[in-house]
């Protein structure tokens, strides 16, 4: 089973960056058969980004009004995805519509999760939130243990 | 008293932050706003003080979806600043970045963001459900588009490939010719796109416009020519601001432009094609013709169709450059700093776009400015807005409403660029 991570953000603003650092963090995690990416989140890079892989877990930060360094999980491959939780983008074509077009035409991989991390400062040039770093540790963790799970008999 | 408030509290499928305001008292519209409240992002005054070879990664910050534009324009305004002049295969390779931008912008905006309108969809999402195999050919045409950019400009969005003079490393033939099978099959992708968009159902709306682009003496325009209008301007680009001014209005960060003495212009698509019809290869003003879809055009819904085919312009233009390609043995032209004004002007995919440097003999930039194609339309937008709903009175409020949004999308406005969503606020007693 192909297993592709991709860690969603812009590095100079603030909390965004948490998908790409927990994708970073991910490498060192001795994982079969799993291969990691960063992405700016456009959508149309994102499609052609995931396909062909057999599983995708997507990070990204969120804003949803929780405290900061709430973990959200989606299965995206059984669910629509809430518009208004990965809108940080000013691309009219981001994560949330990249996924229900590749629902709508067919080409979304049959295992898709979509982690969500709370931000609280998108300021440019801010350093993350200590809370929001907290989570990266946390969302790892779960990560790693669903991909074992996936490749468990 | 009737009254009638249109009001668009943040416009979709627009890049950027800004809504629009229409006012109607007993079926006579008073008042349009395009309102932009991007705030503003001061890019010309924190140019000051930086090196001549910086603008061009400085600006390509502007934009996502045109940075190459403001790369172009910048390294042609240093390089009239510096005196130096950029041919052969260097300039063929400007060209082919060029395509890959309006390849993906083009094919961006005609697939995923008007093509909806004029269907009845809400957003690309519902018109994939009915046309599936339509939104992935765009798809399939747009990712071609980002791989030129990232061939040629080492990625895909704010490529870091282009300074003053030339780039940092020209790709060999060999790699361009990776691109020569997609390129040709994106060619039949391209002429299909063209008939479909050429049956769309178009309001029945035109205007006199003055439209402006840049005409140059054997090409379609990307990088170089004068600045011209169907109103009689025909100047260098040096003579920019002495044609045209910049004003500030209210209801916006991003400054309306004017023509000095006479009012509004358009640019862009509609106004490219109206100026440099001849200058398209024969094959494709013959397809231009077999869909009645000559000279002059000036109902800017049909903007798609424009875009359409300009695409495929880009596609050609691409095929051509890398058949002819021998790779230059000095990826840049050498330049050195001296004291003076520069100037460049260049085709971004939604029409001219115009910088202006000031340096002085260290390199140092000493005053900038900057004018991009969205805020030379604003002006324009708000009176296709005012005659459109003047037509369009007896419609119901939500057909009003989605067509005002229309009218504003046939200009694909950047408003990231120009202050650099769109909301729509009727006002009708």
């Amino acid at each position: 089973m192909k297993v592709l991570c991709i860690g969603v953000g812009n590095e100079l603003r603030g909390d965004d960056v948490v998908g790409r650092l927990v994708v970073r963090l991910l490498r060192y995690q001795p994982l079969p058969d799993t291969t990691f990416i960063e992405a700016t989140g456009e959508g149309a890079a994102l499609m052609e980004a995931w396909a062909g892989a057999d599983a995708i877990f997507l990070i990204d930060a969120v804003s949803a009004g929780q405290p900061s360094g709430t973990i959200y999980r989606f299965l995206a491959h059984s669910q629509p995805l809430p518009a208004q939780f990965f809108s940080y983008s000013t691309h009219a074509f981001s994560v949330a519509e990249a996924v229900e077009m590749a629902r709508v035409l067919g080409q979304l991989p049959a295992h898709f999760v979509i982690y969500g991390i709370e931000g609280e400062n998108f300021t440019a040039g801010a350093s993350i939130t200590p809370s929001v770093e907290k989570a990266v540790h946390e969302v790892i963790r779960q990560i790693s243990a669903e991909i074992y799970a996936l490749h468990s008999p | 008293m009737s009254t009638t408030t249109i009001k668009v509290d943040m416009l979709a499928r627009v890049e950027g932050e800004g809504g629009l305001y229409v006012k109607v008292r007993n079926d006579t519209v008073q008042e349009v706003k395009l309102k932009i409240f991007e705030p503003p992002r001061f890019f010309e005054a924190f140019l000051r003080g930086r090196q001549y070879t910086e603008a061009p990664d400085i600006t390509a910050r502007i934009c996502g979806i045109c940075p190459v534009a403001y790369q172009m324009s910048s390294v042609h305004a240093m390089e009239d600043a510096l005196g130096i002049k950029v041919e052969g295969q260097l300039r063929e390779l400007r060209r082919l970045l060029y395509c890959g931008e309006w390849i993906e912008s083009h094919v961006l905006h005609v697939y995923m963001l008007h093509a909806p309108d004029f269907l009845g969809y809400a957003d690309a999402i519902q018109l994939a459900k009915d046309h599936p195999d339509a939104v992935k050919r765009g798809l399939q045409m747009k990712k071609i588009g980002n791989e030129i950019v990232t061939l040629v400009g080492g990625r895909e969005i704010h490529p870091i490939n282009v300074q003053v003079g030339g780039f940092y490393r020209v790709p060999t033939k060999r790699e361009l010719l990776t691109l020569k099978e997609k390129l040709e099959w994106a060619h039949d992708a391209a002429i299909e796109t063209i008939l479909w968009v050429a049956t769309l159902p178009y309001p029945d709306f035109e205007q006199d416009y003055e439209f402006v682009a840049l005409r140059h003496p054997d090409e379609y325009p990307y990088n170089e020519g004068h600045v011209v209008s169907n109103k009689g301007i025909d100047i260098p680009v040096q003579k920019y601001e002495e044609f045209f001014r910049e004003e500030h209005v209210e209801h916006s960060t991003a400054l309306h432009s004017v023509v000095r003495g006479t009012d509004n212009y358009f640019v862009g698509p509609l106004a490219r094609y109206n100026l440099n019809f001849d200058r398209l290869p024969a094959h494709i003003q013959k397809i231009a013709q077999e869909i009645g879809f000559e000279p002059p055009q000036r109902n800017p819904f049909k903007s798609i169709i424009v875009r359409a085919i300009e695409t495929l312009y880009a596609i050609d233009e691409a095929l051509r450059i890398i058949d002819q390609y021998e790779r230059p043995a000095q990826p840049y032209v050498e330049g050195k700093p001296r004291a003076g004004v520069g100037c460049g002007c260049t085709e971004a995919p939604r029409g001219i776009l115009y910088h202006r440097y000031r340096i002085g003999k260290d390199g140092a930039i000493l005053d900038a400015k900057i004018t991009p194609p969205t805020s030379q339309n604003q002006k324009t937008i708000e009176k296709d807005v005012w005659h459109f709903v003047e037509t369009a009175l007896d419609l119901p409020e939500d057909q009003l409403v989605w067509q005002c949004e229309q009218a504003v999308r046939n200009y694909d406005p950047c408003i990231s660029c120009s202050t650099h969503y769109l909301k729509l606020e009727m006002d009708r007693e």
